[in-house]
């Protein structure tokens, strides 16, 4: 049973290691500061698809990422750890675009690529921490979708299903669903595995075919700036000043009066 | 993240020696590979980049996984049940990043799967896998038996195992028992042959055999009824597959915890021979144990690295007296020794490996055509070069990773000799070292003919003809005095005519050999990269001259006489 997979990667960056220069001035990412990474979740993504691919021989993974041209490197690190094809979407009238656009032009793309049983990707991203992506992908294609998975289960081509278990708040859920379908991937899951040698070496070299606005057959007024209904209004960075500190000792009545004035202002209960 | 390869600019170095042009062109028979396989190089450059790149992700695997896995890797060790091993639970996690990354049968022609990587670049891998843990590495680095198979074993048998260790199945060398350590001449197990089923048998016990439990076994066995030394000897092939050996029982040692050292029994275990009766030992296994003395070699730098690693971030870390102690001569001093032994000590690795990958890369030539008489003499030089310098990279490195692990703990003060520090387990990773694959004391076995014969006057002569570079010369003239102190302590010892004088003087001359050599060998690299080697060649040319002339004293001092008061 072989399966056609598609992952969906961002190549976002690193916040993870965020330094003093991390912020331009004007209260926007320094992305010259900050080196692009692959989207950890992506990984995880990556880690699943991988996995179906090794249990059921002949699969095939097809890699998707929309960006900038160095976006590319997420493709190529994708082929390095295991994936077959991957494919740029990146136009000049495809950027600013917000969740709602994004999504829209990866799922025009999905529907170019055409033939698919399950289409993996990060529950979210480190830039943005929407995790609106996956979920509106899903929608706009029409497909039932599973978030926060941490482990597929069984998948099954012909009875066109899939087992999957999710990640929930104090535990872990079982859900079944039918195929083809989204299934996003939670942190928690598997990490991925490293590259492979001789796949470095035998695709180093190695370009991918870059889809544009025409290419996936996009409304005009669903990508880009045009297609995206969030306007990002003002950007403020927090910092905590001295006097909003207090010290508190170890005794009852200090932790007595700390929660009743956490309780007061709902910040818990 | 952190890379145990990109993070250690010293190893990339030494990837780039001119000798490198040599052995891919000899590796690589003018890249006839490329266009047959997707992953082949092109030309030298596309060749050293993908060995950068093999190094990479061998030093993610390490500092991300191997690393991370070490401490509880060394807690639980591996269990023995039923007659197996069943590796600690992490184990099996470092062992499938390295499958899954492809870094098994490294060194093996791509048509059995391999990647046709040099010796060279596979001690650059061995030596960052010791880094994070040296007793997974034992494991992981065994694949290199394959070397000794592919060279002796016949062509179905290279096409049924090879590309088995390609895909990732361990191997063992099977060699010591209980009364055949040191000297394997020894050695009991049975190989009876029967005619009836057209294979050998193998019958006895085999003790200290690291990874024992692996998927195909190298073994040395008696097939020669009635022999009793190594003539009597020959290398058989036992797969797992097919049953009849099992684990007895596993050793309780004191470091390389995570690697199962085992007691064998062989039950009329089916094996098949490899190369030709009688020559187990006095060919295959002397082949053998020189691709193992290296990969303890490289083994050894790892843990050198490891201990200069943890005693610096210690020191700098750590305040007494109001100041981080890496401030005081004290310590800095032990660091700078370590770091300088660590440096002397990898450039005799990678010398040792260049070596070696000369002469092989011919040698496998030889298979396919006839040498030219050009090739033959190269042949013949390489090869005398690795023979005299593996027992030194061997035995030099491992009792520099001991003294250098040693000062570790002694830099991390009352903490390191609490358990939760690193410093303490590759203290007792590092102990092996100078025992296994043979001790330090057979190493000098193997190097004091060269000494004698002059072999490795000549190579000093042929360094110390090299140019020296502007404020090098004070270094080069240093040099050439401890040679000189060894040519005279050797004609000091041979004139005596004595054979004990010069068994006991041995060691002394050996250790003399190796600072001397490996001064050289640090001068040549502080040359070309004095932003990575100049402050080591200082501090190593100072101790080597120290230790020099520390030698000399003694030897100056003995004579035959004396040598009755040495006897217990």
């Amino acid at each position: 049973m072989s399966l056609k997979i598609i992952v969906l990667a961002k190549q976002v960056p690193d916040t993870r290691n965020v330094g003093p220069d991390a912020m331009t001035p004007e209260g926007t990412v320094n992305r010259a500061a900050l080196p692009a990474v692959f989207n950890p979740e992506d990984l995880n993504a990556l880690e699943q698809a991988l996995r179906l691919k090794d249990a059921n021989p002949g699969s095939t993974i097809t890699m998707l990422t929309m960006g900038l041209p160095k976006a590319a490197e997420v493709l190529k690190e994708g082929v390095y750890r295991g994936a077959d094809e991957g494919i740029l979407i990146s136009d000049r009238p495809l950027g600013g675009a917000d969740t709602l656009a994004t999504s829209y032009t990866l799922a025009q793309a999905i529907k170019k690529v055409g033939d698919y049983d399950i289409i993996l990707c990060g529950r979210q991203a480190i830039d943005g921490d929407t995790a609106q992506v996956g979920p509106q992908v899903a929608e706009k294609l029409g497909l039932t979708q599973i978030t926060y998975t941490e482990e597929i289960i069984s998948i099954d081509k012909e009875a066109k299903k899939i087992v999957a278990k999710r990640h929930i708040d104090g535990g872990v859920e079982t859900v079944e669903g039918p195929l083809p379908i989204v299934v996003t991937v939670n942190g928690s899951a598997a990490p991925c595995r490293t590259r492979n040698v001789k796949r470095v070496w035998a695709n180093k070299n190695r370009e991918f075919p870059t889809w544009g606005a025409a290419d996936i057959d996009a409304d005009p007024m669903q990508i880009g700036k045009a297609g995206s209904p969030t306007n990002v209004k003002a950007v403020k960075s927090i910092v905590f000043k001295a006097k909003e500190n207090k010290s508190l000792t170890a005794s009852d009545e200090d932790i007595e009066s700390l929660i009743v004035e956490l309780m007061e202002s709902n910040t818990i209960g | 993240m952190a890379n145990s390869y990109t993070d250690v600019p010293e190893i990339k170095f030494h990837m780039n020696h001119p000798l490198m042009k040599r052995i891919v062109e000899l590796k690589e028979r003018n890249y006839a590979d490329y266009g047959q396989y997707d992953y082949a190089c092109k030309d030298y450059e596309d060749a050293l980049d993908n060995y950068d790149k093999l190094l990479e992700i061998a030093g993610d695997i390490n500092a991300n996984i191997i690393n991370a896995n070490a401490e509880a890797v060394d807690e639980e060790g591996p269990h023995c049940e039923n007659g197996r091993v069943r590796y600690a639970v992490k184990t099996y996690e470092n062992l499938d990043a390295m499958v899954k990354a492809g870094l098994n049968g490294m060194t093996m022609p791509r048509r059995y799967g391999g990647l046709n990587i040099p010796m060279t670049v596979y001690s650059g891998a061995n030596e960052i896998v010791s880094q994070g843990d040296a007793g997974f590495q034992n494991i992981w680095s065994l694949q290199d038996c394959i070397v000794t198979l592919y060279e002796f074993a016949d062509e179905d048998q290279r096409q049924r195992f090879i590309p088995r260790v390609c895909a990732g199945e361990t191997m063992s060398m099977d060699l010591t028992e209980p009364d055949a350590g040191s000297d394997l001449q020894s050695v009991q197990l049975k190989a009876t042959y029967s005619e009836e089923d057209q294979c050998w048998y193998l019958n006895g016990v085999k003790r200290f055999i690291t990874n024992g439990d692996s998927d195909i076994h190298l073994v040395l066995a008696r097939s020669e009824e009635g022999t009793g030394d190594g003539r009597g000897l020959s290398m058989f092939i036992y797969d797992k597959r097919n049953g009849g050996v099992n684990v007895r029982r596993i050793e309780n040692k004191l470091g390389i915890h995570g690697s199962p050292t085992c007691e064998l029994v062989y039950k009329n275990a089916k094996a098949e021979l490899c190369g030709s009766r009688k020559l187990g030992l006095i060919k295959y296994v002397m082949a053998l144990m020189n691709g193992a003395r290296l990969g303890i070699a490289a083994q050894s730098v790892g843990l050198e690295q490891a201990a200069y690693e943890e005693a610096l971030s210690y020191a700098k870390d750590r305040k007494q007296f109001g100041k981080e102690i890496i401030n005081f001569p004290a310590v800095y001093d032990m660091i700078a020794t370590i770091k300088a032994r660590l440096d002397a000590g990898r450039s005799l690795l990678y010398m040792t490996s260049r070596y070696v990958d000369i002469y092989k890369a011919l040698d496998d030539i030889a298979r396919e055509r006839k040498l030219t008489p050009e090739e033959r003499a190269e042949q013949k030089k390489y090869s005398k070069l690795a023979d005299a310098f593996t027992p030194i990279a061997k035995g030099m490195n491992s009792e520099f990773s001991n003294q250098s692990t040693y000062d570790a703990i002694q830099v991390h003060g009352g903490s390191g000799f609490m358990l939760e520090y690193k410093c303490q387990r590759i203290y007792r990773d590092a102990r092996i070292t100078s025992i296994y694959e043979g001790t330090t004391q057979l190493q000098t076995v193997a190097a004091i003919r060269y000494i004698t014969n002059g072999f490795y006057q000549t190579v000093i002569e042929d360094y110390a003809a090299l140019p020296v570079a502007e404020g090098y010369q004070s270094y080069a003239d240093r040099i050439a005095a401890m040679a000189a102190k060894l040519a005279e302590c050797t004609e000091k010892v041979k004139e005596a005519g004595d054979q004990a004088l010069l068994d006991l003087c041995a060691r002394k001359l050996y250790d003399m050999t190796g600072y001397t050599i490996m001064s050289h060998l640090l001068l040549q690299d502080a040359q070309k990269a004095p932003e990575l080697f100049q402050k080591s060649l200082n501090v190593f040319v100072n101790l080597a001259e120290a230790e020099v002339a520390k030698q000399s004293t003694y030897i100056n001092a003995l004579d035959v006489e004396q040598v009755a008061n040495y006897i217990q």
